[in-house]
């Protein structure tokens, strides 16, 4: 289909107006970035300039290439078209270079780190080399657990209130919006809200690893009530109603068809809100404290967890960085490796048990 | 509850339309009504311990206050700096969102599309603390050599007076807070890109207008209201992130633009995060107090940010 020979008609003459204008070839975006890699390698050679600066340049040279040379032949709107998008899809890249190279180091970095020592030792009396997570790992589990057994029962009883109960009245309005505002909460705020209340039931200067479940419940609600209120709203009125002709109590009803119906999506819901708050580091520092030693009781004491761990292994460096640094980067390959699995677990739950909407 | 479990013989009250009333009902509407009012309870619940908290901060002094004079000359440089973080990680994460969500809901093909919107949200599941690692460890150390070039080539200008010799400056912090801050912005912005009419889009198309002409005609018009709350909403989680800029920013508190210098300015929730282990007696309450301040700036601008998205979605 591609022409680029005819050229545009001189006007007036009806008769031999071409139906196709001019287009570049399809390959014309690879050949011009290929071009542009070409020359700015060449350039860079003979500056000797770094990686770095050759990129830009090839950026640079594909971003005029490309267009001038659609101006010349397809004109100019088809021209802008052709920078936007190639500057688009830049944007893109740019934007997941980060996660790449944030990917690539943890991996390289904290893979040396790790060894069954690294999982079954606590950092007690350890200086220097040597020592484990096992301590902060069972902190962030015990945690996390807690706040997830405080978060469940009332984000899911909330968005049950809220699709079941309200009939979209005055305080559901209230309920759902403060819900979204909740999600935008800082998480240290959070911290702080637990340890002022925790001071004034025990007084100064508590420290306990409940009070991080309180904190990072105050984070998990919201994201629980959201995804189950989604998931509630998805459920298909004639389900209700044909258990209410049975004459199925209204409570009974969602416990028995609506709940079932939902479940797979609120599941879903729940460990990616899991996911979230096990990352979460500000308040569990504020609260919960960081320790050396293993504590099995989240109601007494500091208990060290993964996050916080990382934190402390970078900022209380001690007379031994090095070894301290190649802990706190195995600690945050174990925690990118927790967090992914329960990510990748909620979408294998999602779409495994799809929801029997019957659509 | 033993009236429900025998539907034959239930002594309960038929009002004759489906509607069964019994004690397992109440019970049950009992508890799910207190999960709602639970809370809104909670949100009052850190207003108010923050505030009890907070607030005998306000008569610290010297050396309670950090050696400053009152609570408010404490309080002023950690806005500044949380400011000047949040605003410089806009400025950058802002553009590559919009670009980023105008690639997922319109430029890539149907399937790889999903691929990359399950790359965004990888990019929001990772921890803070891990950007924070990978900053001081990685950006910190790999971007300084940028920050000696822009030093040399615009040193003129006050943003990039210098001395350049340490990356732990707050422009890294607000790189390592734009990346952070991209996954929310591109999430919001995919939404509201993929609810623009597909009529409107085809009447564009059918006109003979080009991809982008079409975008700048129907998408981006209808979709303002919901771009700008999702910026509203990317800055409160900028403004309340913590541990990224705790621990890539080697902070000194002062007040100062000049973006790559070894004198920093620190943000509120930094501050916290870095001094709240050793604090002790009225200093726990003047960094509670400055919690406070950034609860209410966050609550203010997600407030906003939520408002402005609803108005958008009534008008839609």
């Amino acid at each position: 289909m591609t022409t680029p020979t005819i050229n545009r008609p001189s006007g007036g003459d009806r008769a031999s107006l071409p139906l196709t204008t001019p287009q570049l070839p399809p390959i014309a975006p690879a050949l011009s970035a290929g071009l542009a890699v070409g020359v700015a390698v060449l350039a860079g050679l003979l500056l000797s300039w770094s990686v770095v600066g050759m990129a830009v340049l090839a950026w640079l040279l594909a971003m005029v290439f490309l267009p001038t040379w659609s101006l010349l032949l397809e004109g100019r709107r088809k021209a802008v078209d052709r920078l936007v998008t190639a500057l688009v899809w830049s944007t893109f890249a740019l934007a997941m270079l980060p996660l790449l190279s944030l990917i690539w180091q943890v991996v390289a970095k904290g893979a040396p780190a790790l060894s069954v020592e690294f999982f079954t030792y606590s950092m007690r009396n350890v200086i220097g080399e040597g020592g484990g997570i096992y301590h902060a790992i069972v902190g962030t589990f015990l945690i996390t657990g807690l706040a997830t057994l405080i978060s469940v029962p009332i984000g899911v009883l909330a968005a049950i209130y809220l699709v079941e109960y309200s009939s979209e009245g005055k305080v559901a309005k209230a309920v759902t919006f403060l819900v979204d505002v909740m999600t935008g909460i800082p998480s240290i705020v959070a911290g702080l809200f637990a340890f002022a209340l925790f001071v004034l039931i025990f007084g100064p200067g508590i420290r306990m690893g409940f009070g991080g479940s309180i904190a990072l419940s105050v984070l998990m609600i919201p994201i629980v009530v959201r995804a189950t209120e989604e998931m509630l709203k998805l459920v298909p009125d004639e389900l209700r109603e044909a258990s209410y002709a049975l004459g199925v109590p209204k409570w009974r009803t969602i416990v028995k068809v609506v709940l079932p119906t939902a479940l797979s999506g609120i599941v879903t819901g729940i460990t990616l809100a899991i996911a979230r708050v096990a990352g979460e580091t500000a308040p569990l520092l504020i609260i919960a404290g960081s320790a050396t030693s293993l504590n099995w009781n989240p109601f007494s004491e500091r208990m060290a967890t993964l996050p916080v761990f990382i934190f402390s292994s970078i900022t209380e460096q001690g007379r031994y960085p090095e070894a301290q640094t190649e802990r706190a980067w195995g600690a945050a390959l174990v925690l990118i490796i927790i967090v992914m699995a329960l990510n990748l677990i909620a979408r294998l739950i999602g779409r495994v048990f799809a929801p029997k909407t019957g659509r | 509850m033993s009236t429900t479990d025998a539907p034959a013989a239930r002594p309960t009250v038929d009002d004759g339309f489906g509607q069964v009333t019994g004690r397992g009902d109440s019970v049950f509407r009992g508890l799910a009504t207190a999960s709602g009012y639970i809370i809104m309870l909670a949100l009052a619940g850190v207003a108010i311990f923050l505030v009890l908290e907070g607030w005998p901060a306000i008569q610290a002094t010297g050396e309670q206050a950090y050696g400053k004079d009152n609570i408010v000359l404490f309080v002023w440089p950690l806005v500044f700096g949380t400011l000047l973080a949040a605003v410089l990680s806009l400025l950058m994460a802002v553009p590559l969102a919009i670009g980023g969500a105008l690639v997922i809901s319109h430029y890539a093909p149907r399937p790889l599309a999903k691929t990359l919107g399950y790359l965004v949200d990888l990019l929001a599941a990772v921890p803070s603390v891990v950007y924070g690692l990978w900053g001081i460890g990685f950006l910190a150390p790999a971007i300084l050599p940028s920050y000696q070039w822009l030093q040399d080539k615009l040193g003129w200008l006050p943003f990039f007076e210098g001395p350049a010799l340490s990356g732990r400056t707050i422009l890294t912090a607000s790189i390592v807070l734009a990346i952070m801050v991209l996954p929310i912005v591109t999430a919001i912005c995919r939404e509201v890109f993929a609810q623009t009419p597909t009529m409107h889009q085809e009447a564009a198309l059918a006109l003979g207008a080009t991809r982008w002409e079409m975008i700048r005609m129907t998408v981006f018009p209808y979709s303002r209201s919901g771009v700008v709350s999702a910026v509203m909403l990317g800055l409160g989680r900028a403004l309340g992130e913590t541990m990224a800029v705790a621990m890539v920013l080697s902070a000194t508190g002062i007040v100062t633009f000049n973006l790559i210098s070894t004198q920093n300015p620190s943000t509120i929730a930094a501050n916290i995060a870095l001094n709240f282990g050793n604090a002790s007696g009225l200093k726990i309450n003047v960094l509670i107090f400055s919690g406070l301040v950034l609860f209410v700036a966050t609550f203010a601008v997600n407030f906003l940010g939520r408002w402005i998205a609803r108005r958008g979605q009534v008008k839609g």
